[in-house]
């Protein structure tokens, strides 16, 4: 059982680096909001499913509020997303040279 | 589609089931006490919020629902992998776009649901649905609807919006039954 443990929080703990890695590394903003929409969200949960396996085994019973949190993890990530590129459009962010399909955003 | 739920005293069937279990969840027990609890709550609570909401479509088919919500799971892992490899990989060869995808979805439930799967699955992000709502006109005619996505790395745009259309909106569309 420790092993599953320790993987799913080496798993968690590289997904959310991956993400912060992606935060980083990308040239423009549109890119940057990849990592931590989806590489992140994964991450917590792994992390949050160790959490529920350790104390499932070695504490004080079975916990489920972890679901819960991955559960709402899961539906509020894609709208602060959205917030934040619908925001970005709105300020007329550039976006770098290679981007195809400009033209495809509206004016408003 | 439908709009008007069975019985007027539960507006929001699977609203409610989902505030049973998330009151049970939250308490971490099923108790008697808690069950009783989580089944008042489950009513009281959309019928006191019910004359705030637009009506939006009900869930006619619970197991296409669940169906839907495992694939999702799947590729949410998937796309994690993918994403990973690409953040990783030389970021000169991306080729990020805009692509517009088309939908037929009209109700913005539905279109709510198609978006965050788009933002969490294949290695784009929802940015905007066209035309606003709010720019068309009362009892206009509803016009062609367009979701303009950000892909961080395209190859084939057509197979893309293929993709959308036939693995995530058909599915929408027939839980929906709109």
């Amino acid at each position: 059982m420790e092993w599953v443990i320790s993987f799913l929080l080496l798993l968690g703990g590289s997904l959310v680096l991956v993400g912060s890695i992606g935060l980083v590394k990308m040239p423009d903003f549109f890119m940057r909001l990849h990592g931590p929409t989806k590489a992140t969200t994964l991450g917590m949960a792994c992390l949050l499913f160790a959490a529920m396996a350790y104390y499932g085994f070695y504490g004080e019973g079975v916990s489920v509020k972890e679901i819960l949190i991955s559960m709402f993890l899961l539906i509020t990530a894609p709208i602060s997303g959205y917030m934040l590129i619908k925001s970005a459009i709105h300020h007329r962010l550039d976006s770098i040279e290679p981007t195809s399909g400009k033209d495809k955003i509206e004016e408003d | 589609m439908r709009l008007e739920a069975k019985y007027k005293w539960l507006p929001t069937p699977f609203r409610s089931l989902m505030l049973f279990i998330v009151w049970l969840l939250l308490n971490n027990s099923v108790a008697p006490g808690h069950l009783i609890l989580a089944a008042i709550l489950a009513v009281a609570i959309p019928l006191a919020t019910f004359p705030f909401r637009t009506k939006q479509p009900l869930v006619l088919k619970p197991g296409k629902a669940l169906q839907y919500l495992l694939m999702v799971l799947y590729d949410i892992l998937m796309a994690n992998i993918e994403v990973a490899i690409k953040i990783l990989g030389p970021t000169r060869k991306l080729k990020p776009a805009f692509v517009k995808v088309p939908i037929d979805l009209a109700q913005s439930m539905p279109i709510t649901i198609l978006a965050s799967t788009v933002s969490l699955t294949p290695g784009t992000v929802s940015a905007e649905v066209y035309p606003w709502p709010e720019d068309m006109a009362d009892g206009a005619e509803p016009q062609q609807r367009y979701l303009l996505i950000h892909v961080l790395d395209l190859d084939d745009e057509a197979a893309l919006i293929d993709t959308i259309k036939t693995r995530y909106e058909k599915p929408i569309k027939e839980i929906f039954a709109c």
